[in-house]
């Protein structure tokens, strides 16, 4: 699709190297113009792909050359308040490679390295994710635990939030994969800023970190136990924690939101508030899997679960973007929950599997889970 | 009653929030009220006691009447009335739901008909009709609120009981040695129901006292509370208490920068409808407004709600 805005965008490359570099200091890249959003490329390559991870989407879509000239590129309708993440694929002399987007220097940081972000109309990165010098902060410990039940070391870090009064009962959070939401989603921030705020209450935060992600976090067990019968009794010898269920969180990410599901459902009664983001729910009503065996036991605990789902927990908050393949498992897990007889808000934003569509949902989720004394406190 | 009282100043000082850049000391300075602090930080509740830096700010001898603690030990030594006092709280909460469910409706009709485009009589009534409705659901909750206030006193006879006129009895002493009364922020009903509970405001009589954020909601004629844009909840400002009607002519918003939308003029129009002839005044950092009675005498960076949606300059004098 040509808009008049491509058309410029092309005529400047037409008219030489000059031209086209004023026309793109005056526009941001990608381009929002006219409903669409244009990538752009300028560089030698015989084939540029737009590489991205939105479901429904062709993984990879090829970029438009003009002719005689070093531009490249793609127009693609998202619709608005949509946040992608992207590469690009460039290929040149029959070698290729995946590169960030030169022009873009937004950028969204996971395990993994770094994707180029793009964002259209209406889409904001929430202010109370970043530093606010009005917030106060909170402070984090670690504490070292030997496990039976995983047969190892695990050092856990412990945010404790600002004003922290040993005389006083908080509730706590168990957070899977804690160290990347520390530094992908900006958890430290986003607590301080919303506790400061009074839209959570003040929690203790316990951030834990797999050993072998894949099996631990796969509804395995073993990890239940560590974190029910390891990680909260020595917590509540530390810390005055709440005694209720309704005081006691799990959340996590992907497998980190199967492993809160999971260990909740293994241990009915202890754990009454599940933050679960993107959960990586696969399951089948029929027939084998299409995830991969990595996922065999994720499948069979869901299966089972799907069949009894009992009452995890009191309170559930479960989020999913629209461009992440599991936003069918994610939609179809709320009214069961429901049906079980849990309160459950359900949040679907145009995002995908990443980080910090996971921090972008956390004012929510942690508000309604932990709600704090913002409408009773003025101070 | 007050060690040091000159009639001539302001006897209530309303600010906005301190905990980023207080400002207390500055403007008692600013306004001749001097001498020796009685402070309450109730609102604070286990954190009453944390008061160092206040202390440090307001410079003079300050004595913290300790009003969260007395409770609490009241709470212990009389039993009774600790349950009294929750099963009063469950039914205000339970009232208050009740309440919340026509106020919905009766705030949804008035900002649908005040955002509505157009003029004419009939636009006009019905806008002035829903205000009305909305005024009067204000007025019948506030005054269920105070007969219920009042038939609790009565019935666990508050002020005769043992512990409550020894602590009484107590702070009335504290109080005897200074010339300021300060109310801090923090749990508004908490701050109101010591405040309540230990006669504090009446006890200090028309001595010179400064309040902010919920210590100055506290002591209005009604306790608003309000969000507008808050991450869970219908963000319907409420009428949750009635006040101890320190002042009539003002209802205050602390924290208004951050918790109203005084860019929509449907709602800031609303809003000042709502607490007329009560003047609905936003109170932020650094701005405060002092009155004598219910006479505006002098402020900083005072604003007031208009009844168009608009915030305009507090007048002085009125």
């Amino acid at each position: 699709m040509m808009t008049p805005t491509v058309r410029r965008l092309r005529a400047a490359a037409r008219r030489g190297e000059p031209a086209l570099q004023r026309f793109l200091e005056r526009h941001r890249v990608p381009i929002q113009a006219e409903g669409l959003t244009t990538f752009v490329f300028v560089g030698a390559a015989d084939r540029v792909d737009l590489e991205h991870w939105i479901y429904g989407l062709p993984g990879t879509q090829p970029f438009d050359h003009v002719p005689g000239t070093n531009l490249w590129h793609l127009s693609v309708d998202l619709p608005a308040e949509s946040r992608i993440e992207y590469k690009l694929g460039i290929t040149l002399d029959g070698r290729r490679s995946t590169i960030l987007d030169p022009l873009n220097p937004r950028l969204a940081h996971d395990p993994f390295g770094a994707n180029s972000v793009c964002s259209t109309e209406g889409y904001r990165t929430p202010e109370w994710a970043g530093p606010d010098p009005e917030s106060r902060p909170g402070s984090i410990e670690q504490i070292e635990i030997e496990s039976a039940a995983l047969a190892g070391r695990r050092t856990l870090h412990v945010y404790l939030p600002a004003r922290f009064r040993p005389g006083r009962r908080y509730p706590l959070l168990v957070v899977h994969d804690g160290s990347d939401y520390l530094r992908y989603s900006s958890l430290r921030n986003v607590l301080d800023n919303l506790i400061t705020r009074l839209e959570v209450a003040p929690l203790i935060v316990a951030l834990t970190d797999p050993g072998q992600r894949l099996k631990e976090y796969a509804a395995n067990p073993r990890h239940a136990r560590h974190i029910t019968e390891e990680v909260l009794p020595l917590l509540a010898d530390h810390y005055p924690l709440v005694e209720e269920p309704g005081g006691r969180g799990l959340m996590g990410a992907s497998l980190g939101a199967v492993a809160s599901l999971s260990t909740a459902w293994m241990h009915p009664g202890t754990w009454g508030r599940l933050m679960l983001q993107s959960g990586s729910f696969a399951f089948t009503d029929i027939g084998q899997t299409r995830r991969g065996p990595e996922f065999e036991p994720v499948v069979t605990w869901m299966n089972r679960f799907r069949a009894d789902p009992g009452e995890p927990a009191d309170r559930v908050y479960v989020s999913s973007g629209v461009y992440e393949s599991l936003i069918y498992e994610n939609r179809s897990l709320v009214p069961m929950l429901q049906r079980a007889g849990m309160q459950v808000l359900f949040t679907e934003s145009r995002d995908g599997h990443n980080w910090e569509n996971w921090r972008d949902r956390m004012r929510q989720g942690l508000s309604y889970l932990f709600p704090g004394p913002l409408w009773l406190t003025y101070e | 009653m007050p060690g040091r009282y000159a009639p001539s100043v302001p006897i209530t000082v309303l600010l906005g929030p301190q905990r980023l850049q207080p400002t207390i000391a500055a403007v008692a300075d600013q306004l001749g009220l001097t001498g020796r602090v009685a402070l309450v930080t109730a609102g604070w509740q286990e954190l009453e006691s944390a008061d160092a830096e206040l202390r440090e700010h307001l410079g003079t001898g300050v004595v913290n009447l300790g009003l969260y603690r007395r409770a609490e030990e009241v709470f212990g030594d009389d039993p009774e009335l600790a349950e009294a006092h929750r099963e009063r709280q469950d039914r205000l909460r339970a009232l208050q739901s009740l309440h919340r469910v026509r106020l919905r409706h009766t705030l949804d009709a008035a900002r649908q008909l005040m955002g509505r485009q157009g003029k004419g009589e009939d636009l006009e009534e019905e806008r002035e009709a829903a205000l009305r409705q909305l005024s009067d659901l204000d007025t019948t909750h506030a005054e269920r609120l105070k007969a219920l206030h009042r038939a609790w006193d009565d019935q666990v006879g508050l002020a005769t009981r043992p512990s409550i006129a020894r602590h009484r009895a107590e702070v009335a002493e504290l109080m005897a040695g200074v010339s300021v009364l300060a109310v801090a922020g923090g749990h508004v009903v908490v701050v109101l129901n010591r405040l309540r509970l230990f006669d504090v405001v009446g006890q200090w009589g028309d001595g010179p006292l400064i309040a902010w954020s919920a210590g100055a909601m506290a002591l209005a004629r009604r306790v608003f509370v309000y969000h507008d844009n808050p991450p869970q909840g219908p963000a319907n400002a409420e009428v949750l208490e009635t006040g101890l009607g320190r002042y009539r002519s003002v209802q205050p918003f602390p924290h208004a920068k951050r918790r109203l939308r005084l860019d929509d003029q449907v709602r800031t129009s609303v809003l000042a409808r709502r607490v007329a002839p009560a003047d609905a005044v936003p109170l932020d950092e650094g701005e405060w407004v002092a009155l004598d009675g219910d006479r505006v005498t002098s402020h900083q960076g005072g604003r007031r709600l208009t009844a168009d949606g608009s915030v305009t300059p507090l007048e002085q004098l009125r």
